[in-house]
């Protein structure tokens, strides 16, 4: 017993994982923000395009040896303004422009690591690597997450209000532009970040499944936020310490720890489970009570 | 007000409660816009029209003539080539600063999917009037319930938006309107898809507000209830044509003009109608929705002008119910001359 215990301790003995799970945890929890606001608008894939976007600037950071946050931030705007080009100037839907714009930016980054394979480790980029990460690294990522948690806080019900309706908003003086300008930048910057921990192939998850678990499970903004970013920081701390155990994938267990929170609220959610939904009858909830409160009005 | 000090209270309150608003006169004037998108197209052209305190205007259009557009220039999210909007006598800028314009969007246009309680949304009427971190005072919440209770819907305040009949979801945007205490509510189509008993709620609380001495610009494809709650009438196509009084804005002429024939439209002659010497004839006007019906003589002018319909109009029409079963019609007397 007492072996087991302090096999399960045994993580945190070393500094590295202390590190690693705290900064995987700060990410998690600003990823999880951000996800609250871009699965509502269909935007989850914006996440995905901008994770694989990002390689390139960081293949070329390292090559020159920039600091790698600057490099990919530089690459996400590029790729941001690219995608918005694109859109703006031909008929093609959202959901082709995005897939157009990450794999070109994806395949650059790989073509340039290819190209140099001993100054970049292609590998830490595209499956992250949070138990070998640097002190200066670790701050600029903890930097990068702190701000982007401190200015969501600030302005999420101003978010909420222009996701929500952007024509109100406008019209009660919320400034619209300015504030999805922060919103992209802020994702842009958390998605570098999460390189660090869970790899350019997985921010598409936890920049989308924390918000789509909480979705199941509330009707209520405030709470989906509460609940998405506990998801996302308890997440990021426990896969961080699992993967001691299962020896070093700790994007990959991070993400799956998501997933089978999500399976669990897919099925078991008290209102819009697979469960709840069959309870009550094949009808979608909504349908039901809208019948029942249209003959009363 | 100079600008000194509107400055320095822009930057006050940054992190004060914005104050409450003057109480300033709900009028509306529009002069001479012309509004060009960025495509090239022009969807306005010299429009003009005012509108005094204390009226529910209609604003009356085929789909794409400008009546969309007309109010984005009004809420200043578009910036007219030429002309001005003046609302309760200041720029439009300073008015919607001040938040008595008020916006209830059309239902099409809400995601009712998105995880907001009715409560949370009538609460956003609010935001205008609170500190940057939009924290709700006992006032606020006061106003939320108030503004609940006056569109009924009390009792339902911690549903989910989505969960609501198609009247409720209406009143839900109303009473967000009431909540931030809007002097000139705009409307966006707000009996499409309503009940008739929501019809009359929503006409009900347009005229208290009236009487309050607010301004209602509603845009409706209902052109029979036009007559029966508003003062005055707004026509367009892709410029004003005709602003005015109901009774004598809102005439077949001018109907016709306005609709270039895509309006569905029925003419009893006076021989089909009786038997006797009566000349007179019935016209029915509808744009698939509640029909306007005009009393009197013919004219060979109104012959049904040249249309020039869409294939998405032409399919509309197709598909469109029998006149049979559109809900009753408002009858009208005609204003036009006798020849």
């Amino acid at each position: 017993m007492s072996g087991l215990l302090a096999m399960l301790a045994e993580p945190f003995g070393y500094d590295y994982m202390w590190k690693a799970m705290w900064v995987s945890a700060l990410v998690g929890a600003a990823c999880a923000f951000l996800s609250c606001y871009l699965m509502l608008k269909g935007w989850s894939l914006m996440g995905d395009a901008l994770g694989h976007a990002v390689v390139p600037g960081v293949a070329i950071a390292y090559l020159m040896a920039w600091p790698y946050a600057a490099g990919a931030f530089i690459a996400g705007l590029v790729a941001a303004l690219g995608m918005h080009l694109v859109r703006s100037r031909s008929r093609l839907r959202e959901d082709a422009v995005i897939g157009i714009v990450f794999t070109t930016f994806f395949a650059a980054g790989l073509l340039i690591a290819s190209l140099n394979p001993t100054s970049v480790d292609i590998q830490s980029i595209v499956l992250g690597n949070i138990l070998a990460i640097g002190d200066d690294e670790a701050r600029q990522v903890v930097w990068i997450a702190g701000i982007t948690l401190a200015v969501l806080l600030v302005v999420w019900k101003d978010l909420m209000a222009v996701f929500f309706d952007e024509q109100h908003a406008r019209s009660i003086g919320i400034p619209a532009t300015a504030l999805k300008i922060v919103f992209f930048t802020l994702l842009a910057a958390t998605t570098v970040a999460a390189l660090q921990t869970v790899g350019a192939c997985l921010v598409i998850a936890t920049v989308v499944t924390p918000g789509a678990t909480a979705y199941l499970l509330t009707d209520r903004f405030s709470r989906l936020i509460q609940i998405a970013v506990v998801l996302g920081a308890v997440t990021g701390f426990f896969g961080a310490y699992l993967s001691y155990f299962v020896n070093g994938a700790t994007g990959g267990v991070i993400v799956t720890l998501q997933t089978l929170i999500f399976l669990a609220a897919f099925v078991f959610a008290p209102k819009h489970g697979l469960l709840a939904q069959r309870r009550r009858g094949r009808a979608p909830a909504a349908v039901g009570v809208a019948s029942v409160e249209g003959t009363r009005s | 007000m100079t600008t000194r000090t509107a400055t320095a209270r822009s930057w006050f309150s940054f992190f004060a409660r914005a104050p409450a608003p003057p109480k300033l006169p709900a009028s509306l004037a529009v002069s001479n816009v012309t509004v060009t998108y960025p495509n090239g197209n022009t969807a306005l052209t010299e429009a003009s029209f005012t509108l005094a305190p204390g009226t529910i205007a209609a604003l009356v259009g085929v789909n794409g003539s400008g009546k969309s557009t007309l109010f984005k220039a009004i809420m200043g999210f578009i910036e007219p080539v030429s002309g001005s909007v003046t609302i309760a006598g200041l720029p439009a800028r300073d008015a919607l600063r001040l938040g008595i314009v008020a916006y209830v969007p059309q239902s099409e246009e809400v995601d009712w999917n998105f995880p907001v309680l009715v409560e949370d949304v009538v609460m956003m009427g609010r935001y205008g009037r609170m500190g940057p971190l939009r924290i709700p005072s006992t006032e606020d919440r006061e106003k939320v319930t108030a503004a609940l209770a006056r569109v009924g819907l009390a009792d339902l305040r911690q549903r989910q938006i989505g969960e609501l009949s198609g009247g409720q979801k209406k009143r839900v945007f109303l009473a967000r309107a009431l909540a931030q205490e809007g002097r000139i509510i705009l409307l966006d189509e707000p009996f499409t898809g309503v009940d008739v008993t929501t019809e009359r709620q929503i006409i009900a609380l347009m005229r208290e507000l009236r009487a309050e001495g607010c301004l209602m610009l509603v845009s409706t494809h209902n052109l029979g209830s036009v007559p029966e709650f508003c003062d005055q009438v707004v026509l367009v196509n892709r410029t004003v044509l005709a602003a005015g009084p109901t009774a004598t804005t809102f005439t077949q002429a001018n109907l016709e003009r306005a609709f270039g024939g895509v309006l569905r439209r029925f003419r009893l002659e006076g021989t089909a109608l009786h038997d006797d010497a009566d000349r007179r004839s019935v016209t029915v006007l509808t744009d698939d929705e509640r029909p306007v019906v005009f009393y009197g003589e013919a004219k060979k002018s109104d012959e049904p002008l040249p249309t020039n319909q869409s294939r998405a109009e032409a399919a509309r029409q197709a598909i469109a119910p029998s006149p049979a079963a559109v809900p009753a019609p408002a009858v009208v007397p005609s204003k036009e001359p006798t020849p």
